[in-house]
């Protein structure tokens, strides 16, 4: 007989049930499947009214984040035999609204992205036909880190921050706030500042450092978070102290 | 910025990958006044562009020229490329690419500062940009983010589109469920681009990622627009067994070596050069991915290949390159094959397999993305134009979704603006439409008892069992028999989830009847080309036939089950067909 391994799973479906609830399912224990493969089993062969996210299974789209066992991971690069004997609990992301089952809202996250600008700011910009801004590799690798977020919401899962301060801006879109001043192409950084260092912004993260722990893609937004202290410090004493300076 | 109220806008874009977002930037750029909404069943960072990973082709680098890249995408396609469509696009390319890295693509660079280009496969000069081995996933997050700039860019993020509204014979915006509430609703604009990517999950075994059901080309199909060249479908020669996971042409381009299970490197044996130590463009491992993919299939009737859980395999070697090189070039591709293969390539051989990869066909367009109905266009994978012919070159396809969304996107915003009012009927289309989703999936009672993932299962069976790398007639009259069959009972769907907030089962079950229309397409056109070309290879005719079939093959949706396919002179300007020679 195959092996199996226990799922419980939170279910929540909001015209029916009044409270989440754990449903559990025996699925097969295969040594090639990860979290996903065991979800789309029970969502092919046994309960067609499990709802969850994900599309690429090559840990890059950033859809299939949840907490399992009370760790915020991607469940389609996680193992199941990782959690033998079982049993595995699997719920929503932490700290975020949940639509249904395992989908929580996302738009409030897409919101927090979008403060910070993250986009190319320069004053001048340079026409197509002007060729390339220059970028070596080392200034490339300033910033490449930063680059490398895939929007998964783990980090904001992980940090007790999150959990006590909803608005607070959050580790990835600091670290994406970080990723474009750290880009030697971008004049956009007193914008961003303009954001970052105000109340829901850098100063509210007190360090606990469980965002760069739980990335998937060590982007470090921990390291990013602290860097912009340092730095925004810095500039906030400016202009402070230097009222009619350059902020 | 809603000029004429809630889900009224200038230009729709469905699909938020690359294709959708340069569109979406284009309209933007075109006429800053239009309102423009982007509209996705996922949020635009997830769309499949993420998962690209080699590179992106265009002629930067003195040493390089622009018939050159033409020549190679031309050949590369077997000469079934539209010439004029292919000499626009390399023209247009380095703009394209220039444009990106203006809006913070960490491209990959020399010492200078300057974009650093690799080789791929089938080019015969280094011209392929790249962001490492995370190419499409820094394009895609670069365009999104920038994107982010534009107000007049609206988005309804998570919206499954059902069917477009048309009316006076122009399309008019789509019917739309937004997933979270269930809300049935019509999304109205004066012209629509679809730009939903390919239809992989047609097949069992792709790189393609969940998401990619030929959802655009099936709505464009069932409004009367033909999808062109839908026989050519690519498989990729290496992906990781059971999987499917991609392991990039970077990974070649940089030296790596496909081995039999003797070690042998059996792409000399194919036409296809002799082996050397360092790559060699256009020859052996940095062929066209046809042949490589062909190759393999005849290893394997040889016995020559490894025989795994998963099936058949091959070895890919990159252990020479050592941990520097494959941690600065193609950092991802260790990543992938040590979580997903527990391995680790700077000292085990990888193991892989064809998969399927991209498809060549799609909805036909002309060069500037319009379809046969007006108002609507379409870009990137979803959309034939064609540049890829009968076997697409790696890396000319994230350029293509910036060069054609661009042009789609340009033509889409002149065509809103010269239309100034909407059909009478577009409401009562849409809530026509309401009833009939609601009727066939929430409301359903009776003897109903199909499951949406037994008949997915079976439909890929038949399509890899008779519409994969190698076909007959046969074998395609087989998988188009049993598509019917399926069809029938999908009659008879039945939903075990009725619940109108975030209905997954809901999804793919239109993500089904969407993929049935795709292949269908797909083995009617495979059926009656009676020839062998590009990636489409006719045990039965093996031949390639430029007398008969230096045409496209354009499938209508009839009143019945089986498409009715026709035929469109390739278009051809500088470069008359000719043999498609590698390895010299």
């Amino acid at each position: 007989m195959e092996t199996t391994i226990n799922l419980q799973v939170l279910r929540y479906i909001p015209e029916k049930d009044p409270d989440p609830f754990y449903q559990e399912y025996e699925v097969p224990l295969r040594e090639e499947w990860v979290i996903l493969d065991a979800l789309n089993y029970i969502k092919d062969q046994i309960d067609g009214t499990l709802s969850y996210r994900w599309s690429c299974r090559m840990g890059v789209c950033g859809s299939c984040g949840m907490m399992v066992n009370e760790k915020p991971i991607l469940t389609c690069e996680t193992f199941l035999e990782k959690y033998m004997p079982g049993p595995i609990r699997i719920a929503p992301l932490n700290y975020f609204g949940v639509i249904r089952d395992l989908v929580v809202e996302t738009d409030g996250f897409m919101e927090k992205v979008k403060r910070v600008k993250p986009w190319i700011i320069r004053d001048k910009e340079k026409a197509p036909l002007e060729g390339e801004y220059l970028q070596t590799p080392e200034e490339l690798s300033e910033y490449k880190q930063y680059s490398m977020c895939i929007n998964c919401m783990l980090c904001y899962s992980a940090c007790p921050v999150v959990g006590l301060e909803p608005q607070f801006i959050g580790p990835a879109a600091i670290a994406l706030a970080q990723r474009y001043n750290y880009d030697n192409r971008d004049e956009g950084q007193n914008q961003r500042n303009d954001v970052l260092l105000t109340d829901d912004g850098i100063f509210e993260c007190t360090l606990v450092g469980e965002c760069s722990e739980v990335c998937p893609k060590k982007v470090d937004p921990a390291g990013a978070i602290q860097r912009y202290k340092v730095q925004g410090a810095t500039e906030w004493w400016t202009s402070v102290l230097l009222p009619f300076g350059k902020k | 910025m809603a000029r004429y109220g809630p889900n009224v806008h200038d230009v729709l874009i469905v699909g938020g990958g690359g294709a959708g977002l340069r569109a979406a930037i284009a309209v933007a750029e075109t006429n800053p006044n239009l309102s423009i909404a982007v509209i996705s069943k996922v949020y635009p960072m997830r769309s499949h562009t993420v998962s690209a990973e080699g590179g992106a082709a265009a002629v930067i680098k003195p040493d390089d020229s622009l018939d050159d890249h033409a020549y190679d995408t031309i050949s590369g396609g077997d000469w079934l490329c539209d010439q004029d469509a292919v000499e626009a696009f390399v023209k247009e390319a380095p703009e394209a690419m220039i444009r990106l890295e203006h809006w913070g693509c960490p491209w990959s660079r020399e010492e200078n500062g300057s974009i650093a280009v690799r080789p791929f496969g089938g080019m015969k000069n280094k011209r392929t940009w790249f962001a490492a081995d995370k190419t499409g996933f820094h394009m895609l997050h670069s365009m999104f983010q920038t994107t982010l700039k534009y107000d007049p860019i609206l988005r309804y993020d998570e919206y499954f589109v059902t069917s477009l509204l048309v009316d006076e014979g122009r399309c008019q915006g789509v019917v739309a469920l937004e997933l979270a509430t269930g809300k049935i609703e019509p999304i109205a604009a004066k012209s629509v681009i679809l730009c939903t990517g390919g239809c992989g999950k047609v097949f069992p075994f792709t790189t393609n990622a969940n998401i990619k059901t030929g959802d655009g080309m099936a709505l464009a199909y069932r409004a009367g627009v033909p999808l062109k060249d839908m026989e050519f479908v690519q498989y990729h020669p290496t992906g990781l067994p059971f999987t499917g996971i991609l392991i990039t042409e970077a990974a070649r381009a940089e030296g790596g070596r496909l081995l039999n299970k003797d070690g042998y490197r059996y792409l000399q044996d194919y036409d296809l050069g002799i082996p050397e130590d360092k790559p060699v463009l256009r020859s052996m491992e940095l062929g066209p991915r046809d042949r490589l993919s062909q190759a393999f299939e005849n290893e394997k009737e040889k016995g020559r290949t490894l025989d795994g859980p998963y099936g058949a395999y091959v070895h890919l070697d990159i252990r020479h390159l050592g941990q520097e090189v494959i941690d600065e070039k193609i950092p991802f591709v260790r990543e992938l094959c040590r979580k997903y293969e527990n391995i680790d390539p700077v000292h085990e051989m990888i193991p892989v397999r064809p998969v399927v990869h991209y498809i060549m066909g799609g909805i036909h367009t002309d060069i500037n993305g319009a379809t046969s109905l007006d108002g609507l266009f379409a870009a990137g994978e979803t959309a034939c134009v064609s540049i890829n012919g009968a076997n697409r070159l790696g890396s000319n396809s994230l350029t293509e979704l910036l060069v054609f969304g661009a042009r789609a996107g340009s033509a889409a915003a002149e065509y809103a603006s010269s239309q100034s009012s909407f059909g009478t009927r577009l409401d009562a289309l849409a809530t026509d439409e309401k009833k009939r989703i609601e009727k066939t999936f929430f409301n359903s009672n009776g003897n109903r008892s199909e499951r949406v993932a037994d008949l997915r299962k079976k439909m890929h069976n038949a399509m890899e069992q008779g519409a994969g790398i190698y076909r007959t007639e046969a074998s395609l009259k087989t998988s188009g028999e049993t598509l019917s069959v399926l069809r029938e009972r999908f009659k008879k769907i039945s939903l075990e989830d009725k619940s109108y907030t975030f209905n997954t089962e809901f999804v793919s079950a239109m993500e089904l009847s969407y993929m049935f229309d795709v292949a269908e397409a797909i083995i009617e056109s495979a059926l009656k080309r009676t020839e062998s070309r590009g990636s489409h290879q006719r045990m039965d005719f093996p031949e390639r036939d430029d007398q008969n079939f230096l045409t496209h093959s354009l499938a209508y949706k009839t009143g019945q089950e089986i498409a009715r396919i026709e035929y469109l002179p390739v278009t051809i300007t500088r470069w008359p067909p000719g043999e498609r020679k590698y390895g010299q």
